[in-house]
């Protein structure tokens, strides 16, 4: 049974959310494989003055620890990630994270545009975008970048969010693939990682 | 919008680096081509190729490109908890063992850190023996950092961070607002020299006691990191203390041996080895 049509060449998954994406995120990190293949890599709004617990509070039902990245870290597979407070993360050609503190964009660093245009640069087809409720704009134009290179887009269907404005903002600016609710995202997960077994 | 490509970021460093000797060859990518999308925004050029072609007839507009391409977004009292460890810790270390202090601003941008330290030596009665010399490679931030005139919507963000680090006073003690501007007390940074300076190709010009190079290597890939970081060891004693940024790590830098970690979470560390 292989119904999202999977295939093992993906290299990640990265995942942006907002407002009302804090539980949707948890149940994901809890729900998914212990030995999952690819890295996950979310970029989540976040008070910018506030450095730490958010990956404690992230990491309590995950499957595996959640850190934030170092500047020019390596990505390793199987490892999650969460974009640090007040940095913008980026993907680097040669994989690994890089990190500025640009400028806000959408109002918000980190913004998820970013992580999401660099990975689909960095991907291209072998990538899969998955935005969850936010209450902005930011992440339809990375989603619509990830689309044009090849990847593959998910949202959380609209009717499953607290907030739908950011999946909405996504489906009206691209092609979307699959709009789920959240179990159907770790559905959706758990049979991609079956496709690495 | 066509996306900018890797050859077409090659050939502009190249021309740059051939006219007016800055080299931006090492800069990570992913930063560097969104600096150089925003330019091109910015200025409508319709392609790279125009960019390139402007930069090579118009010095002018070269310093207002390197203007424009360097990241000069600070805060004042940025990470409050490493301003504590700082005043709690490492000045009093230092202190210790000498009279005066010097102090380098690497990459010190529009000054809000500059600032930030004047403002802790002064509320810790030392600010007359420290030497502190802030450098930037843009020209124009360096203009803006010495006149300590900020806008008055950033003050907000700065006063929490103030509150934040636990400071004797209040910011306000430090500033006055008129016409919707805020000017800083220049007495403050009096014995501040600002200079233009190249991280990546200016000359080790002096030795320090602490050395704040925060958020500003994150703008270099590893090799250039690299070079960097040797010449920031260059510039301190044995013994000396240097900053980077909350999120940055020396440890895959060449010459790592040479520090030790005094303050992880605040990523501070202490020259060793010669």
């Amino acid at each position: 049974m292989n119904r999202f049509k999977l295939h093992n060449r993906y290299k990640a998954v990265v995942i942006g959310g907002s407002a009302g994406s804090f539980q949707g995120i948890t149940r994901i990190l809890s729900g998914i494989p212990q030995d999952f293949s690819l890295p996950i890599i979310m970029c989540l709004h976040r008070l910018k003055h506030v450095r730490n617990g958010f990956t404690e509070a992230l990491s309590i039902k995950s499957i595996k620890p959640v850190t934030e990245p170092c500047d020019k870290e390596n990505i390793k597979k199987g490892q999650v990630y969460l974009a640090p407070a007040n940095y913008h993360m980026s993907i680097e050609l040669g994989n690994s994270f890089s990190l500025s503190t640009e400028e806000m964009v959408n109002n918000s660093r980190p913004a998820i545009d970013i992580t999401l245009e660099t990975a689909a640069y960095v991907y291209k087809d072998r990538l899969i975008g998955i935005l969850l409720s936010g209450a902005n704009r930011d992440g339809a134009l990375g989603m619509k970048k990830i689309k044009e290179r090849g990847g593959l887009t998910i949202v959380q269907d609209p009717a499953d969010c607290m907030i739908d404005t950011m999946p909405a903002a996504a489906m009206q600016l691209t092609e979307i693939d699959h709009c789920l609710n959240i179990d159907g995202i770790i559905r959706f997960l758990i049979e991609l990682d079956k496709q690495y077994k | 919008m066509q996306d900018i490509e890797i050859a077409d970021i090659r050939n502009l460093t190249q021309v740059i680096k051939e006219r007016y000797n800055y080299d931006f060859t090492n800069y990570a990518m992913s930063s560097f081509k969104r600096r150089v999308q925003r330019v091109i925004d910015l200025y409508k050029f319709a392609s790279v190729g125009h960019l390139v072609s402007r930069i090579k007839e118009d010095p002018a507009f070269f310093h207002d490109f390197i203007s424009e391409i360097t990241v000069n977004v600070t805060e004042m009292f940025r990470d409050p908890s490493f301003w504590r460890v700082v005043r709690d810790h490492i000045i009093p270390n230092i202190m210790l063992n000498h009279d005066t202090i010097s102090i380098w601003h690497a990459g010190c941008s529009s000054g809000e850190e500059v600032f930030s330290m004047s403002i802790m030596l002064k509320e810790m009665g030392v600010l007359n023996k420290a030497k502190i010399i802030a450098t930037d490679i843009d020209k124009e931030i360096l203009d803006k950092a010495k006149k300590g005139l900020y806008a008055v919507k950033h003050m907000d963000l700065n006063e929490k961070n103030y509150i934040r680090y636990q400071g004797t006073g209040s910011l306000k003690d430090y500033y006055e607002e008129r016409e919707g501007k805020v000017y800083m007390d220049r007495s403050l940074v009096a014995n501040v020299s600002w200079r233009e300076h190249n991280l990546v190709n200016g000359p080790v010009f002096n030795k320090f006691d602490l050395v704040l190079c925060r958020n500003v290597m994150i703008y270099f890939n590893q090799t250039l990191q690299n070079e960097v970081l040797k010449r920031l060891h260059e510039s301190m004693f044995k013994y000396g203390y240097l900053a980077i940024g909350s999120k940055e790590s020396l440890i895959w830098c060449e010459i790592a041996n040479k520090f030790i970690v005094v303050n992880n979470e605040e990523k501070i560390y202490k020259k060793i080895k010669e």
